[in-house]
Order: structure tokens, then C-alpha cells, then sequence
């Protein structure tokens, strides 16, 4: 941008007059009452200047850099109508208990208006480990569902068309093995696999770097997702393969920019081990989509969604020469950060929940999970569930933010934040590029350096107080007493245990013990896992055994020395 | 206390990650502070099993043991702490923790033996404060 004056738009009426307004009218203005005596910055430590107007645009060009909703770079939206066209699909993240206790909750979720499921394992299942495993005792059933077998997935779908629902699935590490099932139980639905529509999170590397649950060593656990993704490209074509995930890096403590550079760097990892297959970018990478977290401070959230928008889209473009735009649109779910909500006055956080939420939708995300005010508590009951979903209600339909699409684009301030945070983010990667690409850099303890940093200097500023965390450090009377909490009934470790022993003891025991050694014999050759993965589903093999099978080939994952 | 420089220098610490859960934020960011406050600290890591914490703690000849646990398995997997180092001998080691912890259970571990337990938005100087006026050096 160039020169002052009025433009017949009247866009740049203000445009050259900054200097003159800082000494006629903000500089009297600060000698008679001067501005709080606080860092202005946002809650990853980004400085924000008092005021934004257009020279803060300099470099910035808006069909370059913004562009129009649904064309490239995507800055304001994946679609030209955006929530005019459609609403984000609202999707609570559920499970606990057994596979009946889940299946349940589903039914409800379904009945009050939810368009689609989203499945949380428990930490046993998230391992790869079986209900009688000893390291799973007393996690069975605790932060997600217990499934072991084909048989608990039945339950957990049983009375779900699932050619009619799209389901997402939160398993990392086993993937492999809950994506079988699932196709598993659509077969015995009698639905077509082409017609399954859903998500696996299927992450490994923001394992390693924030979520820590792994079974292998990132070489072997990437080539299990190369074999996923030449699997799903050819039979299950409606199925995102990947979720690249920032919201737990976010969780672990990063700063916004950090998620958004570890986040699209994973990103740009597995477009790097799916072409390595020989797969054509555009065949698979359009299936590939993202999970962000939606965190408290309103602005630098939705500047990082089209920061990351717009980044991806040149990624695809200018690195890996992709040609279909579905390529380069970067599709998102996000949630609100559990990490922001507090156990003091948990009420407080239905309001941060829907700050967050409106950041989310802001920022033109695909869907959203809303978190329950009482989860840093316990595993939300079913009224806090109901308020988080009522919260996305009142967001989508009586605020009036869906009038329009993205009623921010242009604002000067958000403007200039987006094109700083992706600018910042640039940096991070070129470093994760120079030490070799995110797989050796998290060999190299890189991210995960970066964001304990992050974390400890977030909790210095809290204990200083420099960062207000209302209920916390500030405001801290009027803890009223505690909600009532969902608990998990101990039965239902031993309830689960005596139903894998059942499975154990009724299924065809020589089909079992062939399935396992072929998916043994397979993982030390290059041959494509998922079909022989999918026999020993069906032959009621559980999620360690089959887990098992591979470790004599791949080996197992332990962190290196974690540095404090 | 005018002493705690000198008490913090000679106190042992390990801080743990106990059970299959992976949220190691908390954990390293105590084990951090309280290194930072002078006292030694061990971390263990994730995904320990009772018996290597306690395996550890003896080993290292520690004089409190802070555990970290988010995935809801407290109630089972501090008491077995307890257990162990009583049958091992350390049952004058000082066993306190953090985590998801609802209040109820908070006391039912207190009553179990476990000294404190610190819940979700506890300041670091909090923790600090109550290691350096709660775990005494063991007699060695």
C-alpha cells in the first residue's frame, strides 16, 4: 500500500495520519491517564501493538494474501457460503466406561441434535494394551471407552447405521487396529466400505512429540500409516486417514505459534511418507485433515486458523506441486482447550468454553467438540455435556455470527496477526526443515524442548500473576460446592476382563493363532498390513495381541532422557 | 523457616508418572520448579509401574515422592505405592501428588497415607512451600 488520502472506497481515509494522531490526540490523551499497567500481549506471550490501521498492512496484498471465501489461499474460508451453506458439525468427543456405557451416550448425543460421533478409548486401548494387561489396571474404562475385540466395537455401533453417520475415531498408536474393526463391523452391517464416512486420528508423530502414548519407534509407526493410507485411498475413499492433530501440543503447553508450525510440519511429513509409497499427492492428500485446539485469547486462535489456511494451501501448492484444490484445502476440526478450564469455580468455564467456541467458528473450522465445564474435575456427566452442546447451539443459531461469512477478514488487526503468526511459524518450520524434517527433529528432542519451555515460562507467568487466570490467581473467592461428578464403577474393569476372557474362550482358536502369525511373518516384509490386519479382526484377535504380533519386527518406542 | 536453604539442599525427590497416562505437563513442570527451588530431583519418566517407582525411590534413596496422575487411576495406584514401600521399607518416604483428583478422593488418599495432594491451578510456590515444610531429609 502506498501513499495517504482518501480512496474512493474510503478504505484508507485514516491511512498516513497515524503520526498525526499519535501526537494530537493519543499523546494528551496519555499524559492526562495513562494506559493499565499491564503486558499487553496475548496468552502465548505474542506482543500486541495498541492499534492496527493500514500500515500495518505493508507487504500484505489482499488478492495474494486474502483473497475471496472458498479460492486460494482459503484465508477467509474453505467455501464460498460458509455457515450460510451449512453449519459446523458439532461433535462431542465421548467414552468411557464399556462399550455399552458408550454406545449409550451415542444414542443420546444422536437424540439431542448431534451430527456426529466422535469415540475417545481408554488409555489400555490407546497403548495398545488388552483390559487384563497389568499396566491397564485400574485405567480400564476411565478416559474413553475399553474395547479389546471386534465384539466390544459391535457393541459400541450396535443400533448406528454406519453408512449414515460420519464417526471419528481418537486412537493414535493401535489405529491400524480400531480403523479394522470399524470396517469390520460395517461389513457385518452390510454396509459397502466405499460409503463410510469418518476420521481416525491416526497421528504418531504429535505422540512423540506431545500426547506420549506409543507402541513403536516413528520409522515402523509411519509405515503403518503409509500402508493405512494406500489402504483407505483405494477401498475406503470417504475416510480422512489423518487428523493432524495441534490440539494436544496446545494441551502439553505450547504457544499458538508452536501448534500451528509443529502441526503443519507433522502435516507436511506424512505428504512426504505418502508420496515416499509412490502415491500421486492429489490421490490421498485430500483425504488428509486437521484438528486444532481452540484456546482463550479470541483473536490470536482465529488468526491462527486462517494463518494455517492459508499456509497449507502454498504448501501444497508451491512444495509438493499438488494440482487438485481439495489438495489444498486445509479441512479442520477443533475443540476448546481443556488445559484453559479450571477446577476452580468450574462454572466460570461454560464462559471460556464459549469464547473458545466462537474463536473456533470465527476462524471457519469444519467441526467442533465444546469441552464440559467439570472436566478437570472428572469425565463430564451428561448435563455438562448437554451444556457444551447447548453452547454451540446458541452459538450457530442465536448469536448471528453465521450471518456472514468470516466477519473478521479485513480487519486490520487480524490482518496483520494472521500474517505475523504464519510468518512466526514459517521460522519454526525452516528449523524443523534445516534439522531434517519433523521425524529426525523429534529424534532430536526438538518440539518437544520448545514446548516445555513454553510450559514453565506460561506457569511463571501464572504464579507471578503477570497472567491472570481468573478463579486462580485472581478473584479466587466463591468456589461453590462441587458438581455432581460422573464415576466410573470399578465393575466395569471386571465386567470387561470377564468379557475378553468369554471372547478369548469362544473364538475359532486355530483361525486366531494363523491370523497372528501371518500379520508377524508380513511386518518384517514390505507386504500392505491392513488386509491381514482386518483377517485377525474378524478372527476376534484383540488389540494387544494383534499390537503384540509386531513388536518382534518394529521394536518399541521409549522417550530418550526427558529433559526438565 | 530459616533453615529451608540449607534443608531444601540435602532433600531427595522423585517425581513420578505412574500408569499408562501420557500427560506429563504437570509433572515436569513441578519436578522443574521444585529443582529450581533447590531441592534434587529425579523424574522418572512415563509410564512406570508402582514397582518401578518404588524400585527407583529406595534405589535413589529419596525422601519424597510426588506423583502425577491424570487418567483417573488414582485411587488404585497410589495406595499400591503405599503398600509396596511399606513392605520394602520406605514407608517413612513422604508420598504426596497431583493431578484430576476430585475432592472426595483427595481425602480418601490423604486417609490412605497420602500427604498432600495438590489439584489442577495449584501455584508452584504452593508445592514448594509445603515439600519444604513437610518432607524432612530421612535419617540415613
Amino acid at each position: 500500500m502506498s501513499g495517504g488520502g482518501r480512496k474512493r472506497d474510503g478504505t484508507t481515509v485514516v491511512h498516513g495520519r497515524r503520526g498525526e494522531w499519535e501526537e494530537t490526540v493519543l499523546k494528551p490523551s496519555l499524559g492526562k491517564k495513562p494506559e493499565r499497567d499491564v503486558a499487553f500481549t496475548t496468552v502465548s506471550d505474542l506482543p500486541i501493538e495498541r492499534l492496527y490501521t493500514p500500515e500495518d498492512l505493508e507487504g500484505w496484498d489482499a488478492e495474494r494474501d486474502l483473497g475471496l471465501p472458498g479460492e486460494p489461499p482459503y484465508t477467509r474460508g474453505l467455501h464460498p457460503t460458509m455457515y450460510r451453506g451449512r453449519l459446523w458439525t458439532m461433535r462431542q468427543f465421548a467414552g468411557f466406561g464399556s462399550a455399552e456405557d458408550t454406545n449409550r451416550r451415542f444414542h443420546y448425543l444422536l437424540e439431542h441434535g448431534q451430527t456426529g460421533l466422535s469415540t475417545a478409548f481408554d488409555l489400555p486401548t490407546l497403548m495398545g494394551r488388552d483390559s487384563d494387561d497389568a499396566l491397564a489396571e485400574g485405567e480400564v474404562g476411565r478416559e474413553g471407552v475399553a474395547i479389546d475385540t471386534l465384539e466390544d466395537m459391535e457393541t459400541l455401533f450396535r443400533g448406528i447405521p454406519l453408512g449414515e453417520v460420519s464417526t471419528s475415531m481418537t486412537i493414535n498408536a493401535p489405529a491400524f487396529v480400531l480403523l479394522a474393526m470399524y470396517l469390520a463391523v460395517a461389513e457385518k452391517q452390510g454396509v459397502p466400505l466405499e460409503r463410510l464416512e469418518g476420521t481416525i486420528q491416526n497421528d504418531i508423530l504429535k505422540e512423540y512429540i506431545a500426547q506420549k502414548e506409543w507402541i513403536y519407534p516413528p520409522a515402523p509407526s509411519m509405515r503403518l500409516i503409509g500402508d493405512m493410507i494406500a489402504f483407505c485411498t483405494e477401498r475406503v475413499p470417504k475416510w480422512n486417514t489423518i487428523s493432524i492433530s495441534g490440539y494436544h501440543i496446545r494441551e502439553a503447553g505450547s504457544t499458538a505459534v508452536q501448534e500451528l508450525a509443529f502441526t503443519l510440519a507433522d502435516g507436511l511429513a506424512y505428504v512426504e511418507a505418502g508420496r515416499a509409497r509412490g502415491l500421486d499427492v492429489d490421490r490421498f492428500a485430500p483425504r488428509l485433515s486437521f484438528f486444532f485446539n481452540s484456546h482463550i485469547d479470541f483473536f490470536e486462535e482465529i488468526a491462527k486458523y486462517r494463518a494455517a489456511r492459508r499456509m497449507w494451501c502454498r504448501f501444497m501448492q508451491e512444495r509438493f506441486g499438488a494440482k487438485d484444490p481439495r489438495s489444498w484445502m486445509l479441512r479442520t476440526h477443533a475443540q476448546t482447550a481443556g488445559c484453559s478450564l479450571t477446577a476452580q469455580q468450574p462454572v466460570n468455564n461454560v464462559v471460556r468454553v464459549t469464547i473458545q467456541a466462537l474463536a473456533a467458528v470465527l476462524g471457519g473450522t469444519q467441526s467442533l467438540h465444546t469441552n464440559s465445564l467439570d472436566e478437570t474435575l472428572a469425565l463430564p456427566s451428561e448435563e455438562s455435556v448437554r451444556i457444551a452442546l447447548r453452547t454451540q447451539q446458541i452459538v450457530a443459531e442465536e448469536s448471528g455470527v453465521t450471518n456472514t461469512v468470516d466477519p473478521l477478514g479485513g480487519s486490520y488487526f487480524v490482518e496483520a496477526l494472521t500474517t505475523k503468526m504464519e510468518q512466526d511459524a514459517l521460522e519454526l518450520i525452516a528449523r524443523i526443515d534445516a534439522l531434517g524434517g519433523m521425524v529426525a527433529a523429534i529424534e532430536q528432542g526438538f518440539p518437544q524442548r520448545e514446548i516445555a519451555e513454553a510450559a514453565y515460562r506460561y506457569q511463571r507467568q501464572l504464579d507471578t500473576g503477570e497472567k491472570t487466570l481468573v478463579g486462580v490467581n485472581r478473584y479466587t473467592e466463591g468456589n461453590g460446592p462441587p458438581p455432581a461428578l460422573l464415576r466410573i464403577d470399578p465393575e466395569v474393569e471386571r465386567g470387561q476382563k470377564n468379557r475378553l476372557a468369554a471372547v478369548k474362550e469362544r473364538r475359532d482358536r486355530r483361525r486366531h493363532a494363523q491370523s497372528l502369525e501371518r500379520l508377524a511373518a508380513a511386518a518384517r516384509g514390505p507386504e500392505p498390513l491392513m488386509p491381514i490386519v482386518l483377517d485377525a479382526v474378524r478372527a476376534y484377535a484383540s488389540v494387544q495381541e494383534i499390537c503384540d504380533a509386531l513388536k518382534p519386527a518394529f521394536g518399541t518406542y521409549r522417550e530418550g532422557k526427558v529433559p526438565l | 523457616m530459616s533453615a529451608a536453604p540449607a534443608v531444601a539442599a540435602m532433600v531427595r525427590l522423585l517425581v513420578g508418572k505412574v500408569g499408562l497416562d501420557g500427560h506429563d505437563r504437570g509433572a515436569k513442570i513441578i519436578a522443574r520448579a521444585l529443582r529450581d527451588a533447590g531441592f534434587e530431583v529425579i523424574y522418572t519418566g512415563l509410564h512406570q509401574t508402582p514397582e518401578m517407582v518404588v524400585s527407583t525411590a529406595l534405589q535413589e534413596d529419596v525422601d519424597g515422592i510426588g506423583l502425577s496422575i491424570l487418567s483417573g487411576a488414582h485411587l488404585t495406584l497410589f495406595p499400591k505405592i503405599l503398600s509396596l514401600l511399606k513392605s520394602r521399607g520406605g514407608e517413612d518416604i513422604v508420598v504426596f501428588g497431583g493431578g484430576i483428583i476430585p475432592d472426595e478422593d483427595a481425602a480418601q488418599l490423604r486417609e490412605a497415607g497420602v500427604q498432600a495432594v495438590f489439584t489442577p491451578g495449584t501455584a508452584t510456590g504452593e508445592v514448594i512451600q509445603w515439600v519444604r515444610t513437610h518432607v524432612p531429609p530421612r535419617k540415613r
